[in-house]
């Protein structure tokens, strides 16, 4: 009973019921929202930030962070049209730029747990000089006729209905990274790395080993978001995804992931993920500008971190007077 | 080295062999060689106009920088700069435009006001919301940015809509030395000086190499937290004001992407993100040396594209450097314990 009180408490079905309810309200409320047209439009907008947040999840668990995202999908997006300008195929090109991703994310790992450098400063270091790589690599233009089969492919539906081609791969990877994290043992070290990382090491775990993989993974997402975020705009820009980490830190940290490490679950990060950018939608259907979307979002990000922090000290509070109600007795 | 300091009792005393020893002579070796390999290539490099350039983009970063500086040692980090520079700057523009009859001293007081308030914010949310900085300062980001669109819309503010004086600012002397460049001195000057030889800046350092003792020695931890981030937000609210008066036309996207920079100048100047240790004057350092990079990219005819990922390359460098020293001092504490 108390578990199933302290579930219902945390902030992750918090936050999936507020997904929920956001999304009734905005299917009821806004017109245009809940026809399968704008739902398309939705699933393609939430790809980039749901597929990046997923390894993102598993390197907060761990207490770490990965600010380089955007730029490894900036490069990845780079490699991919100067390629193409090269001559190579289309499907020879796409796996390069997954390895590329994972190539730049095994550097962020080494630079972490091999030389014990700290992940936020390491990898603000790598947002700039791989966006910087990305401008070298195809300058400030466009690379944009890419074949046709590919490009609608991630645009369409599935037999022209209303479900997106691309929804299959994001409840695919989905339900990959949520099997993974949290139904074996691998998921549940990442937890014990996160909420104690010397103690993880003594009890076998490998903690710098388990990183590094954690970052190569994160690189090769990023590299393959690189690529569809190419494909669905037909277009290879250096600046492709330019801002994009913040707004997967923010969605993974408003589902309830700890900052701290060792604390958060993927179906509120995914929660987390819709909220924002049903939100999004739902604002711009209704003619609110982008950017003042920028203050719900922000306000969230710390109200997500602050309430459950007020509700804990509220909670002692209550329970020091009760003893203390019970001492005098 | 630097993280001893904090320790010491007494004032720290100016010596050769300390300034030898400092990460800052690293900084200073690469500006050198860097401005003589560059002048030597193209001696246009050291002409009046260049270095008078040069200076005045290093002008705001370095503003920036100084209060990054010391958010950066209470091993804090303050992400919202950017966005407290756009909002600044758009405020005093509006001002200044509305009211053509104010004097200058007034904006500037208006930028650091709006700043402070922003900081205070942040300082708040940190400290008694006990929420980390980089989430608190991350999502402000996104509220200040957000608030100066709204507020904005499309709209900008030009350069021929704000009064003579305020854009002269910019470019007026003193003693020829602009303004712009003497405001970022005294700036970097001045927190240098309160962070090396004031109490309150040993307090700062101690809070930042380990904030349990800083509590448990009975430093004012909340009351120095929220200066901390007052002075950043101020000085991104000044930054702000100088931005407004250099460019002439702020819009709301003004300061996009500068806590980049900003961040990168701190951790370039030798500030470990680690809190503990670093100086002010560092971090102005690292914000020369990366606009020296920018303006010797150009004169050394070498593709732009390569500035970004060379900023990039010098901040891994720069931690890089800063993790060997820390495993230095350490082997050379345990050496020094192993003889008593």
């Amino acid at each position: 009973m108390s578990e199933l009180k302290r579930k219902l408490a945390g902030w992750d079905t918090i936050i999936i019921a507020l997904t929920v309810v956001v999304l009734v309200i905005a299917s009821l409320g806004v017109p245009n929202f809940g026809t399968s047209r704008n739902f398309t439009f939705l699933v393609l907008d939430l790809m980039p930030i749901l597929l990046v947040a997923l390894p993102m999840t598993f390197i907060i668990v761990t207490g770490e962070i990965d600010l380089s995202v955007a730029s490894t999908l900036g490069l990845a997006s780079s490699i991919m049209g100067w390629l193409w300008n090269q001559g190579l195929s289309i499907e020879s090109i796409i796996p390069i730029c997954i390895i590329a991703g994972a190539v730049l994310g095994a550097l962020n790992g080494f630079l972490v747990t091999g030389l014990g450098l700290p992940s936020l400063a390491v990898t603000i270091g790598t947002l700039a000089l791989y966006r910087g790589l990305a401008l070298v690599v195809l300058g400030d233009g466009a690379v944009a006729d890419f074949p046709f089969n590919y490009t609608g492919w991630v645009t369409g539906t599935i037999g022209g209905g209303s479900i997106p081609n691309v929804l299959i791969l994001i409840v695919a990877l989905a339900v990959i990274f949520g099997v993974v994290l949290h139904a074996t043992p691998f998921g549940r070290s990442l937890y014990a790395i996160g909420a104690n990382a010397e103690a993880a090491h003594f009890s076998g775990i490998r903690v710098a080993r388990t990183k590094f993989w954690l970052y190569v993974v994160s690189g090769a997402v990023a590299g393959l978001v690189g690529v569809l975020w190419t494909l669905r705009y037909s277009s290879a820009r250096a600046d492709n995804g330019a801002g994009l980490e913040l707004a997967v830190v923010a969605a993974v940290l408003l589902g309830g992931v700890s900052i701290f490490g060792g604390k958060g679950s993927l179906p509120g990060v995914l929660a987390g993920v819709v909220l924002l950018a049903a939100l999004q939608n739902a604002l711009r259907l209704q003619d609110v500008s982008g950017q003042a979307l920028n203050i719900v979002t922000g306000a969230l990000l710390v109200l997500s971190v602050l309430l459950p922090n007020i509700a804990t000290s509220i909670r002692s509070t209550w329970q020091r007077r009760r003893l203390r109600r019970a001492a005098t007795v | 080295m630097t993280t001893a300091v904090a320790s010491k009792p007494k004032r720290p005393q100016f010596s050769l062999g300390g300034v030898l020893k400092t990460r800052e002579l690293g900084i200073v070796v690469a500006l050198a060689v860097l401005v003589a390999y560059t002048a030597i290539s193209n001696p246009r490099f050291l002409s009046g106009q260049s270095v008078r350039d040069i200076l005045l983009n290093t002008a705001i970063i370095a503003v920036m920088a100084a209060g990054q500086a010391v958010v950066v040692i209470t091993r804090n980090i303050d992400l919202s700069v950017g966005s407290v520079l756009g909002l600044s700057a758009f405020t005093v523009a509006t001002m200044m435009s509305a009211n053509p009859g104010l004097p200058m001293v007034v904006a500037l007081l208006v930028g650091l006001a709006v700043g402070g308030a922003a900081g205070l914010l942040n300082g708040v949310l940190v400290r008694y919301g006990r929420v980390p900085a980089l989430v608190v300062t991350l999502g402000t980001m996104y509220i200040f940015r957000g608030l100066t669109y709204s507020w904005a819309g499309g709209q900008q503010v030009n350069a021929d809509e704000l009064p003579r004086h305020f854009l002269q600012f910019a470019n007026a002397s003193f003693l020829k030395i602009p303004w712009l460049v003497l405001i970022a001195l005294i700036v970097v000057g001045g927190v240098s000086l309160v962070m090396r030889n004031y109490r309150v800046g040993r307090e700062l350092y101690a809070m930042g190499s380990s904030p349990q003792a800083a509590e448990l020695a009975g430093i004012k931890v909340s009351r120095n937290l929220l200066g901390a981030f007052i002075v950043s937000g101020a000085l991104a609210g000044l930054a702000g004001v100088l931005f407004a008066a250099r460019f002439g036309t702020v819009d709301a996207a003004a300061g996009t992407g500068y806590e980049l920079n900003v961040v990168a100048a701190v951790v370039v100047g030798g500030v470990a993100v680690f809190g503990g240790s670093g100086t002010v004057w560092g971090a102005g350092l690292g914000a020369l040396l990366l606009t020296v990079i920018g303006s010797a990219l150009t004169v050394l005819d070498i593709n732009q594209f390569w500035q970004q990922a060379i900023v990039g390359a010098l901040i891994i460098l720069a931690i890089c450097a800063d993790r060997l020293v820390a495993v230095r001092i350490a082997r050379s504490l345990r050496k020094k314990d192993s003889h008593v």
